[in-house]
C-alpha cells in the first residue's frame, strides 16, 4: 500500500488541504487504516469528481480507491455486477457495454467510482425514469469504523444513510449493481429549442415522461424575453435496426475519444461573460428548432465534457463553483426568480443544466427531490459570487428545496437542517455507529455533519 | 473550514485590539465565521472588542496573551488549538515606537524589536506548528509597507517589520504543500480614523513623496485592510499590497539609490 502526503481539492479546485493519502489494494489493508488513522479521521476518495470538499480531510488520512478496482462477477443473464468501489463507471463501460449491458445511472462524467455514485448517490438523465444511482444496488460491503465489513442491504437504516452519505458512515468497499439492458452503444437523440423559461418547463412537464433520459442545457446569460431559452436533449438507447450500416457491424462498440488535456495554466477569466455570451449564443443558435431521432454515440450523449481531460483547469488558478439546486413541483415561480436573478446578474455558466426529477430517493441526504434541479458552474472569482449564492440559498430553503452536497463547497451549516429533514437521524445514527469520528471530512467538518 | 472563497469559520487573532484586525474580524464575521479568539493582554479595550464582536452573532473568547513573553506562547496558543480547529489566524500584534525617544533609550527600541519581530517569530511558529498539523489554514501576518525600504524617519519599526516581513516569507515558503497558507499584508500608513480619502487625480511617486501621509493617497485604512484580506484569502495570495499601487510605487523606492533615497522626504 503506498502513501504519500497530498493537497487535494475537489474537481472545483477550491479550498486545497492536505491529507495523508493512502492507497489500499485489499480489504484488509483498508481495515488497517481506517483502525490505525489518527484523532482526524479518514475518508475515502475515489476518482476526485465531487467539486466541493467530500473527498478531502485536512490532515488526516484520506482511503485513495481507485486501486480497489476489480470487477468480480458479471451475470450476462441478469445484468447483475459485483464490483470493488474503486472501478470507475469508465471501466464498468468497457466491460459491460460489448455484453449489452449499460450502467443503470451515469452522470455528467463517467470518471466516477462506483464507491463515489454510492456516497454521493449520483443522479442522470434518467433521474425520472429510474432514480438515483443507489436505487439499482442491490446490496454493499461498507467498512465500519471497528474495521468490521458489514453487508448492507436496501431498506435498512444503514443503506439509507450509506447511500448519499458522503463516505461518513464508513468505506464501500464492494456493491452489486443491476445494470440496463441495451442493444447498441448509440443514442437516438431528439432536440428542441424552447424559447423561453416556460416554454421549457412546460415541455419539460409534458414531454419528458416519454423518454429514458431527459435534461436541458440552459442560456443563463440570456435576458428579457429570452430569459431561460434552452435546448431540451431527450433520448433512447437506440435499436439496432435504427444504426447506420457502419455502425451495425459492431452495434455495441464503445471507444470514447480524447483530446489532448487541457493546459495546466489557464488565464483566470477565460471564460468570462463576454466569451460565455458568445459559446452560448453559439450553441443556442446552431442547435435544431427540432430534430427526431438523431444518432448520437454514447459518450457525445452523456458525457461530452470528458473528452478533454481535466477540463476543470479552464476556469485558471481560482477554481470553480458548482451550485446545483432543486425546489419541488409547484415552486416553479420560485425558480423562475431564481433564473432571473442568475441572467439579470450576468453569471457565465457555460454548461447550465434544468433537468425534471422524478420520486425521491431513500437515503437521506440524498439530493434528488421531485422537481426542477438546476445546476451551474461559475468562476470562484466572480465578484461578490458569495454573497449572492447564499441569497440563492435561502430561496431555495424557502421553496422547501435544498442543495447538492456532493457539489457543495459554500453553504452555511445553519441552511442544513432546513434543507435535509432527515439530517437529525443521520447524526445520530452516525454518533452511535463511529462515536470517535473515524470517518470525517472537509465537509463534515464545514457542514457538522 | 474554509469555503471555496476561503471565508473561514473560526478566527484566532494576536494583538485582539488592533484595528486591522477587527476590522477584518468583523467583515469575516459577516460572511462564515462563527468562532472568534481575541489574543492579547488583559486590558478593557481586549473586553470590549470582544463584546462588540459578539453583538455581531459570533462566539468570542478572549485569550492572555503577551507577544514579549514568547516562553509562554506554546502553552497560551497551544490550547486555543485543543479546542477546535483554526481556520485562520491574523498576527496583528505591534508596536510602532517613538523613533526619537527609541534613538535615545536602546532599551525601548528593543522593546519595539522584541514585541514587533521576536514575538511575532514565536507565536508565528506555534501557529504555524498547529496549522500543519491539522493540515489546513492560513497564517496571516501584517507586515508593512515601511519594512520594504526602511526610513530615515522610523528605522527602528521599519527593520522590525523587515524582519517580520522576511521570516513570514520563509515561512511561506517552508509551509508550502503542507496545506498552509501563509499571507503578508503590507499596508501603507494607516489612517488614524476612517475618513474621505483626498480628491488626488494622480497618483506619482514625487506626488507621494512631496505630499504629508495624511492626505497622501497611499495611505489607507483599517476597513481598506480587512477588504484586501478577505480577497487575499479567497485568491490564495501570498503577498498583499493595501492598497495595490503600493506595489508599484515601494518596487521604485526600493531600487533608489541611497543617496537619493536620502533626500527624498518619504
Amino acid at each position: 500500500m503506498s502513501v504519500d502526503t497530498v493537497s487535494l481539492t475537489g474537481w472545483g479546485r477550491t479550498a486545497p488541504t492536505t491529507a495523508l493519502r493512502f492507497r489500499p489494494r485489499t480489504y484488509e489493508e483498508a481495515a488497517a487504516t481506517v483502525l490505525g488513522c489518527g484523532p482526524r479521521g479518514s475518508i475515502a476518495r475515489g476518482l476526485g469528481r465531487s467539486h466541493g470538499d467530500a473527498a478531502q480531510n485536512a490532515g488526516g488520512s484520506v482511503l485513495d480507491m481507485t486501486a480497489l478496482n476489480r470487477i468480480r462477477t458479471i451475470d450476462a443473464g441478469t445484468g447483475l455486477v459485483v464490483c470493488d468501489a474503486g472501478v470507475s463507471l469508465h471501466r464498468l463501460m468497457e466491460v459491460l457495454l460489448p455484453l449489452g449491458w449499460f450502467a443503470p445511472v451515469t452522470p455528467a462524467t463517467r470518471h466516477v467510482t462506483v464507491g463515489g455514485a454510492i456516497g454521493a448517490d449520483i443522479h442522470g438523465r434518467n433521474h425520472h425514469f429510474s432514480g438515483s444511482f443507489s436505487r439499482h444496488v442491490q446490496e454493499l460491503k461498507l467498512l465500519t469504523a471497528e474495521g468490521e465489513i458489514r453487508t448492507v442491504r436496501p431498506g435498512t437504516d444503514l443503506f439509507d444513510a450509506t447511500a448519499g452519505g458522503l463516505g461518513l458512515t464508513g468505506v464501500i468497499l464492494s456493491a452489486t449493481l443491476r445494470c440496463h439492458r441495451v442493444t447498441s452503444s448509440w443514442m437516438s437523440v431528439d432536440t428542441e429549442r424552447t424559447v423561453d423559461l416556460d416554454d421549457l418547463l412546460a415541455r419539460l412537464s409534458t414531454g419528458d415522461h416519454r423518454y429514458r433520459y431527459s435534461a436541458a442545457w440552459i442560456d443563463l446569460l440570456a435576458r428579457g424575453r429570452a430569459t431561460g431559452r434552452s435546448v431540451i436533449t431527450r433520448g433512447e438507447h437506440a435499436p439496432r435496426y435504427a444504426l447506420p450500416a457502419h455502425a451495425r457491424r459492431t452495434p455495441l462498440a464503445f471507444r470514447p475519444g480524447q483530446l489532448p488535456v487541457a493546459p495546466l495554466l489557464v488565464p483566470e477569466g477565460l471564460l468570462g461573460r463576454t466569451s460565455v455570451a458568445l459559446l452560448n449564443e453559439l450553441h443556442y443558435r446552431s442547435a435544431p428548432r427540432y430534430r427526431v431521432g438523431e444518432l448520437q454515440k454514447l459518450p457525445a450523449f452523456f458525457h461530452p465534457l470528458d473528452c478533454l481531460p481535466h477540463w476543470n483547469r479552464i476556469h485558471g488558478r481560482g477554481g470553480s463553483v458548482r451550485y446545483q439546486f432543486v425546489v419541488g413541483h409547484g415552486q416553479e415561480e420560485a425558480l423562475r426568480r431564481i433564473v432571473r436573478q442568475i441572467s439579470r446578474r450576468r453569471c457565465p455558466s457555460f454548461h447550465a443544466v434544468l433537468k425534471r426529477f422524478g420520486e425521491g430517493d431513500p437515503g437521506w441526504l440524498s439530493f434528488p427531490m421531485p422537481g426542477w434541479a438546476l445546476a451551474l458552474d461559475l468562476p470562484a472569482a466572480l465578484p461578490g459570487l458569495a454573497g449572492f449564492l447564499d441569497s440563492l440559498d435561502e430561496e431555495v430553503a424557502e421553496a422547501g428545496g435544498r442543495v447538492c452536497l456532493a457539489k457543495d463547497s459554500r453553504l452555511r451549516p445553519q441552511m442544513l437542517a432546513a434543507m435535509y429533514p432527515r439530517l437529525a437521524e443521520f447524526r445520530s445514527l452516525r454518533a452511535e455507529l463511529d462515536p470517535n469520528g473515524a470517518f470525517r471530512s472537509d465537509l463534515s467538518r464545514r457542514l457538522s455533519l | 473550514m474554509k469555503d471555496a472563497f476561503g471565508a473561514p469559520q473560526s478566527l484566532l487573532v494576536l494583538g485582539g485590539t488592533s484595528r486591522i484586525a477587527l476590522a477584518t474580524a468583523r467583515r469575516l464575521i459577516a460572511r462564515r465565521t462563527r468562532t472568534v479568539w481575541l489574543a492579547g493582554r488583559p486590558s478593557p479595550g481586549l473586553e470590549s472588542a470582544a463584546a462588540e464582536l459578539r453583538t455581531r452573532g459570533a462566539d468570542v473568547r478572549t485569550v492572555d496573551f503577551d507577544a514579549l513573553d514568547s516562553e509562554s506562547h506554546e502553552t497560551a496558543l497551544g490550547k486555543i488549538f485543543t479546542e477546535g480547529d483554526i481556520d485562520m489566524v491574523l498576527l496583528a500584534f505591534g508596536i510602532a515606537g517613538d523613533q526619537e525617544r527609541d534613538e535615545e533609550e536602546p532599551l525601548s527600541a528593543v522593546r519595539v524589536a522584541r514585541t514587533n519581530y521576536t514575538g511575532a517569530v514565536s507565536a508565528g511558529l506555534v501557529c504555524a506548528g498547529a496549522l500543519q498539523a491539522q493540515g489546513h489554514g492560513s497564517l496571516v501576518v501584517l507586515s508593512s509597507a515601511a519594512g520594504e525600504r526602511v526610513r530615515r524617519a522610523d528605522f527602528i519599526y521599519g527593520s522590525s517589520k523587515a524582519g517580520l516581513d522576511a521570516f513570514t516569507q520563509g515561512l511561506g515558503d517552508a509551509l508550502y504543500g503542507t496545506g498552509v497558507h501563509v499571507m503578508v499584508v503590507r499596508p501603507g500608513a494607516v489612517r488614524p480614523k476612517t475618513a474621505a480619502r483626498p480628491a488626488t487625480p494622480r497618483l506619482t511617486v514625487a506626488r507621494f513623496a512631496a505630499a504629508p501621509l495624511e492626505a497622501s493617497p497611499l495611505t489607507t485604512t483599517p476597513d481598506a485592510v480587512a477588504a484586501a484580506i478577505v480577497t487575499g484569502l479567497r485568491r490564495r495570495s501570498e503577498t498583499v499590497w493595501v492598497p495595490g499601487s503600493l506595489r508599484v510605487v515601494m518596487s521604485a523606492l526600493r531600487h533608489a539609490p541611497r543617496p537619493l533615497f536620502r533626500r527624498l522626504p518619504v
